[in-house]
């Protein structure tokens, strides 16, 4: 081995010992430069789509942060306050409006005084949301039952009120704004689940009778747009029970909602019933469980699990859907918005445009959190049967 | 314990009380509950017509043939306030169509671009596209309706002040006025050259695919296709003299005459309907290309297809497999929430027909049983006609 060594020695001239140090990568090719050449002009064609984008951006981004933060008006007290003045020629969005107008958009007409019912009810439902969506939260099961049984009846309680435990009746049709958006959707969520799970047991059913009323129903909700449905419930329920009855307006466009979703739901839940492996069904009746106990301890509790992401979904649906009871008269949180933006008071060029981004902002922090959470538990469903 | 003892001999299997026979459960069920439906069903109508008859509202559809009386702001067929019900029906179904046809066309196109730019490799481009899908998606329809009308087309200038559009148009907050083009008799011979091309471009097609299984042989399709589509009616159109006329709008003080009326309720909801669908449409086609495998793309280059090819003959047709059923969901949504026209008050059918008619004659469950029909049968037959395509696509599969 030295032999060798040193004899290439004595006949070279040079003798590299230590490894050469890697060159570095072009600049071309790593880096800021690399990257962007990489992802951003890599051929001619990708070139004109970048600065076609880009252009696209400028054009809409920096308006959009003028307009609702660097030219916004945060504070004051009237209209005048958003008018365009010599001091400010240019006037942003007038959240001073929003702000104001914030106990309106909340609560609606709720009395004043009654106000912390609602508060309180907003708590509940936090609670019970947190509890059912945290999937390590201790003792589960039971958030279920809160959140669809107890939470209801202290709900209704709550905000309808009980004279005789000291709660003074308050008139749905002095709800108003969020509340009402909050109850709308989350009665459609509450009724939608139950209903729809029986209407797709109903529709893959082996008796002819419930598959054939199963699938009349969700296919005719289905067929038909959300509005005509709600005027159906505005306009024809009371039509259907006796004149005695003559049931609340609010109620008539839960009821709408509710079935509206149900049909959505039942084709949801149908497709985790189906996606099923059929010996599921097999090994469960082989063990003798009566069809109940089958459904029950068998296959909802599986075929539920995999339809949760899409579950929450169609809840973001029903979510930007219960916008809809604006239409029959129901004075939701888009109608507070459309209620306050025409109001003189606040009558300005920029306050409907400040209106319409405060509800896109509500409206999209909601769904979005909704649709980020259907994309966790789908992440983390997946976990399992990651190879 | 009677059970037990009116066991007979000769039959093999025990007897079961008839409560705990499947076959009787599942009848005994299905009777109560079609008792039940049928409880339903009975109570409802017999409540409402004795409701209808002490509030005196007529029943059955006479209606339909008595004088409307109200005026509707945008007629595709003739229309006035003497008209019928029943026409103002045919305006409102027609608007609706007209509003889901163009939304249809223009949503697909702007949805194919968007869902194909979220899975670019550049990545702004990819960025934008992932950005309006989550920001558009997220958004009730309804607050983005009101908002394109009350926030944007509302605040458009003024009639005094209209913006300009070059070609002779006008943009202002009372819509859009646009060059109206009338074809002399001439016109008659583009037209049929339009088909005549049609018909042999379809003939050139079918030709050109038998003989390449036939010999193997290639044709130029696209430009002979295009020869016979568009220069064909082009040339003839040329030679015929160019018969058309545009009557241009003019502008008045206080009015614009003539040109072509679009209505701001129009924008707005065909706008709104079209950004909204996209973003969806956007989505399924983004999982369609996915769905196709990799080794979909590796196998082509592999056998030597070139990269447009195989992204022609390979990944389109599997994609699209995939994208038809959830397409057709899209264009059914998109339908349906054309509904929606009632809150920009776009005259469409429950604007009109549930809305205006329902007020008039007060007949709410016959009123509210057509509009639904209308909806249901469009749906049935849009999914009918896109299940057969479906059925065509998927007879490639094994």
């Amino acid at each position: 081995m030295s032999d060798i060594a040193t004899m290439t020695d004595a006949n070279l001239a040079f003798v590299q010992r230590a490894p050469i140090a890697p060159m570095r990568p072009p600049l071309t090719e790593a880096g800021a430069i690399g990257w962007l050449r990489k992802n951003l002009f890599s051929s001619l064609f990708n070139v004109v789509l970048t600065l076609l984008c880009a252009l696209l951006v400028v054009w809409i981004v920096p308006p959009m942060v003028k307009f609702l933060i660097v030219d916004a008006v945060w504070d004051g007290a009237t209209r005048i306050d958003c008018l365009p003045s010599p001091q400010r020629p240019e006037v942003g969005a007038c959240w001073a409006f929003v702000i104001e107008r914030l106990g309106f958009f909340t609560y609606g007409f709720y009395p004043f005084e009654e106000r912390w019912r609602v508060d309180l009810f907003f708590a509940l439902l936090a609670v019970g949301i947190v509890w059912l969506a945290w999937l390590n939260a201790p003792a589960r099961g039971l958030a279920a039952i809160n959140f669809f049984v107890v939470v209801p009846i202290l709900s209704y309680i709550l905000l309808l009120g009980w004279p005789a435990i000291g709660l003074p009746r308050v008139e749905t049709t002095q709800w108003g704004g969020v509340l009402v958006t909050i109850v709308v959707a989350w009665v459609g969520i509450v009724v939608s689940l139950p209903l729809g799970i029986l209407l797709a047991l109903g529709r893959r059913s082996r008796l002819p009778a419930v598959r054939l009323f199963s699938v009349i129903f969700i296919e005719f909700v289905r067929g038909v747009p959300l509005i005509t449905v709600l005027f159906m419930a505005s306009v024809m329920l009371p039509l259907f029970v006796p004149d005695t009855w003559s049931p609340d307006k609010l109620l008539r466009a839960l009821v709408g909602v509710a079935l509206f979703a149900s049909a959505y739901m039942a084709e949801v839940v149908r497709a985790g019933l189906q996606a099923m492996p059929k010996g599921q069904y097999e090994a469960a009746m082989a063990v003798g469980l009566s069809y109940w106990q089958m459904m029950r301890l068998i296959i909802l509790p599986q075929a539920l699990k995999i339809t949760i992401p899409n579950i929450v979904n169609s809840y973001v649906a029903l979510f930007k859907d219960t916008t809809l009871v604006f239409i029959v008269g129901i004075f939701d949180f888009l109608r507070a918005i459309e209620a306050a933006r025409i109001d003189p008071q606040w009558a300005t060029p920029v306050t409907s445009t400040t209106g319409y981004a405060f509800a896109a902002i509500f409206y999209f922090i909601c769904c979005y959190a909704m649709s980020r959470y259907a994309r966790y538990v789908e992440a983390r469903l997946a976990a399992g049967d990651r190879r | 314990m009677t059970v037990i003892d009116t066991r007979g001999p000769d039959s093999g299997k025990p007897r079961v009380p008839l409560i705990y026979n499947p076959k009787v459960r599942g009848i005994a069920f299905q009777v109560l509950l079609c008792a039940l439906i049928a409880f339903l069903v009975w109570e409802a109508v017999s409540n409402a017509a004795d409701n209808l008859a002490r509030a005196k509202v007529a029943a059955g559809f006479d209606f339909w043939n008595h004088t409307a009386g109200f005026d509707i702001s945008q007629t595709l067929i003739e229309y006035s306030t003497a008209s019928t019900y029943g026409r103002a029906f045919w305006v409102g179904l027609l608007n609706t169509l007209l509003v889901a046809g163009l939304g249809i066309v223009f949503a697909t196109i702007l949805g194919f671009i968007v869902g194909i730019a979220r899975l670019s490799t550049n990545w702004l481009v990819s960025k934008v596209a992932s950005v309006y899908v989550e920001l558009i998606r997220n958004l009730p329809l309804l607050l983005q309706l009101l908002f394109w009308y009350n926030a944007v087309l509302k605040a458009l200038p003024e009639m005094r002040d209209s913006l300009v559009i070059p070609g002779g148009g006008f943009l202002n907050n009372r819509g859009l006025f646009l060059p109206q083009p009338t074809f002399h008799h001439q016109a008659l011979a583009t037209l049929i050259a339009i088909g005549l091309g049609v018909a042999l471009a379809i003939a050139f097609v079918v030709w050109a695919k038998r003989r390449q299984i036939r010999t193997g042989r290639q044709s130029p399709v696209f430009t002979v296709a295009m020869f016979f589509v568009v220069v064909l009616p082009g040339a003839v159109f040329a030679l015929t003299g160019f018969p058309v006329e545009f009557m241009f709008p003019e502008k008045g003080r206080f009015n614009i005459r003539g040109g072509i009326e679009v209505l701001p309720e129009f924008m707005a909801l065909l706008f709104g309907l079209v950004v909204y669908t996209a973003a969806f449409i956007a989505e399924v086609v983004r999982a369609g290309i996915l769905s196709v495998s990799k080794g979909q793309t590796e196998a082509a280059y592999s056998l030597g297809l070139r990269p447009r090819p195989t992204l022609r003959l390979v990944i389109i047709p599997q994609a699209m497999r995939v994208i038809i059923p959830p397409l057709t969901n899209q264009y059914l949504n998109l339908t349906k929430n054309s509904s929606l026209a009632v809150a920009v008050g776009y005259p469409d059918l429950v604007q009109v027909f549930a809305g205006t008619v329902l007020n008039q004659t007060g007949q709410a469950v016959e009123v509210i049983v057509i509009t639904m029909a209308v909806y249901l049968i469009i749906s049935l037959v849009t999914s009918f006609l896109m299940n057969l395509y479906n059925r065509r696509v998927m007879l490639v599969e094994r």
